[in-house]
């Protein structure tokens, strides 16, 4: 996969935030996070509601204006390879029931490219439908998208996302009311993508799954509490700092517990001990800002 | 049968009636698809009624009824939008505010000038059977503005209507397309007005989108059943207010409300008969 732009540095770089503040009507929902992405990496982003996840989505879409600090993509300003970034948002704002197949919302995703005026090409047609193929739905090109399952219907909305070839992939919670199907799709698309160099940043509330499928998690709680390895990221201090006492007890036992039963995905286990501790020895975030 | 289908036809006025409400079948409901789709049927209607007081206006200062007209459906259009931004009164109860304020403006101001209250009745339900060679090359080139703009716009504003964010990050300016939307509806009532008049063109904007959305599940296929119900109910409610002799306005809607009742009941897919025989298997 590959933007269309020749122009594209060749370095591993990367995805560079630098003191990003946003929100919607005067509200901060996300400050002053600084952190870099690297090329082909696959990034989860957890915190609770409200934590800014989406507002960080938004923004890196170039949906929301910053109200400070600056994105830069292949250290470019946001906007200048706006082609290289597809983001799935999450499904409450899409109209379900508007009159198009499912090929249709895959070819979309070529519009990018093409502009809105020049028709589409048999290449564009070719490479819509092996995007449905690679999302398993390739019987379903010509089914209206409202009469899909939920599964399916995100399911056509990454291989939307495929089709855009992106360079970085903003999902959205995707794993969100899916079934165990589509979510293991979703998985093994990841692995695919992190092979080709495509970044990937995932929302999730499943701090398992963030645990254990992914290399690098950022835990946002409107800043960034903390960046790294899960095993970095979730330290009984940091669950402690962002879900509060009584979710800690909750979460954090089943996190840390599940987390590190000796699984081979997981690069925590050597650390896996210390978490159990309640007091303050684990080591901080690694990568992540100064904490305030 | 041939004589009876050509009768009404031999006069130029019926030449010119049937000219003009094919044209406006055929705008409407290509424009009316967005109208279901968007769910902007109040709007429309609003919009349609908004008219009014601009077109006493122009008469009073005896300028153009189509600018009066243009003018007045644009005011409520940015009325509403200021109204219900940010979410300071919902969009819905800002048009119902706007919408009855400027018909009774416009009733207001149509019965202060006496010799024009007979005319009411036409703006409400409209007049085509006294439509002039002028009015029809204003409705065509109006009309041909408006199907281009459509053309010009289909991808942007098919992604904006499924998916709005989605849009955003292709660089779609959502406001201006909502904008340019509101204006090619505006226009689109406008020339609308001679034909059903304002009292019944948002049954042509909705009634056969709606009739085509029952029968196919893709957009552009969509807009061409819409214009085909379109035209076909120009031409029969034409011929039933010929032969009839009833308001033509009135025909033409109620063709099209047949049309999308009998879809409705017998729609192979979704039709009301079929889901009663098939058992309540969906």
């Amino acid at each position: 996969m590959r933007c269309a732009d020749p122009r594209l540095p060749e370095s591993p770089a990367r995805l560079e935030l630098e003191d990003v503040s946003a929100g919607y009507k005067g509200v901060r929902a996300l400050r002053h996070v600084t952190m870099q992405v690297a090329h082909g990496a696959r990034l989860a982003i957890v915190g609770p509601n409200g934590s800014g996840k989406s507002t960080l989505f938004k923004a890196l879409a170039g949906l929301l204006p910053l109200s400070s600090g600056s994105i830069r993509i292949h250290g470019a300003p946001l906007g200048v390879h706006r082609d290289c970034v597809a983001y799935v948002p999450q499904r409450e704002e899409v109209d379900w029931r508007f009159p198009v197949t499912a090929l249709d919302v895959v070819l979309m995703g070529r519009y990018g490219r093409r502009g809105w005026l020049r028709r589409l090409t048999a290449e564009d047609v070719a490479v819509a439908r092996r995007c449905l193929e690679r999302m398993g739905m390739e019987r379903f090109g010509a089914r209206p998208i409202a009469d899909l399952s939920g599964g399916q219907q995100q399911r056509v909305f990454l291989a939307r996302a495929l089709a855009q070839e992106p360079h970085i992939l903003l999902m959205d919670e995707p794993f969100n009311g899916v079934d165990v199907g589509t979510r293991e799709t979703i998985l093994a698309l990841l692995d695919e993508l992190s092979g080709r160099k495509v970044t990937a940043l995932v929302s999730t509330h499943d701090l398992k799954l963030a645990a254990t499928r992914f290399q690098v998690v950022a835990l946002l709680n409107r800043e960034l509490v903390a960046y790294g390895s899960p095993a970095e990221v979730f330290t009984s201090a940091n669950l402690a700092e962002v879900f509060g006492g009584q979710a800690l007890f909750l979460e954090g036992g089943v996190v840390v517990d599940q987390c590190c039963p000796g699984e081979a995905t997981c690069p925590a286990h050597d650390g896996r001990h210390q978490e159990h501790q309640p007091s303050d020895q684990s080591p901080r975030t690694a990568g992540g800002p100064p904490r305030p | 049968m041939i004589d009876w289908l050509a009768e009404p036809f031999t006069q130029p006025f019926m030449q010119r009636a049937l000219l003009a409400s094919l044209m406006v079948g055929l705008l409407c409901s290509v424009v009316g698809c967005y109208v279901v789709l968007r769910g902007m049927a109040f709007l429309g209607d609003a919009l349609a009624h908004g008219i009014l007081p601009g077109i006493a206006v122009a008469y009073l200062l005896d300028g153009s009824l189509v600018v009066g007209a243009l003018v007045a459906a644009l005011v409520v259009a940015l009325g509403v939008g200021v109204l219900s931004r940010q979410g300071t009164v919902r969009e819905d109860t800002a048009i119902g505010i706007l919408f009855s304020a400027a018909l009774s403006l416009g009733v207001v101001l149509i019965s202060s000038i006496r010799s024009y209250a007979v005319d009411l009745n036409h703006i409400l339900f409209g007049d085509v059977l006294s439509v002039g060679a002028s009015d029809l090359w204003l409705t065509a080139g109006l009309g041909l503005v408006v199907l281009l703009a459509v053309l010009f716009m289909y991808r942007a504003l098919m992604v904006y209507s499924f998916d709005p964010v989605f849009a955003s990050t292709l660089g779609v300016r959502t406001e201006l397309l909502r904008m340019t939307l509101l204006v090619l509806l505006a226009l689109t009532i406008v020339v609308s007005l001679r034909t059903v008049g304002v009292g019944l063109v948002a049954a042509m904007l909705v009634t056969p989108a709606a009739t085509a959305y029952l029968l196919v599940r893709r957009l552009a296929p969509m807009m061409l059943v819409a214009a085909g119900v379109g035209l076909a109910s120009s031409l029969i409610g034409l011929y039933v207010s010929y032969y009839a002799n009833v308001s033509s306005g009135a025909a033409i809607v109620l063709t099209a409300t047949v049309l999308f009742f009998g879809v409705f009941l017998f729609s192979p897919r979704h039709g009301l008969v079929r889901r009663l025989t098939s058992g309540g298997k969906s």
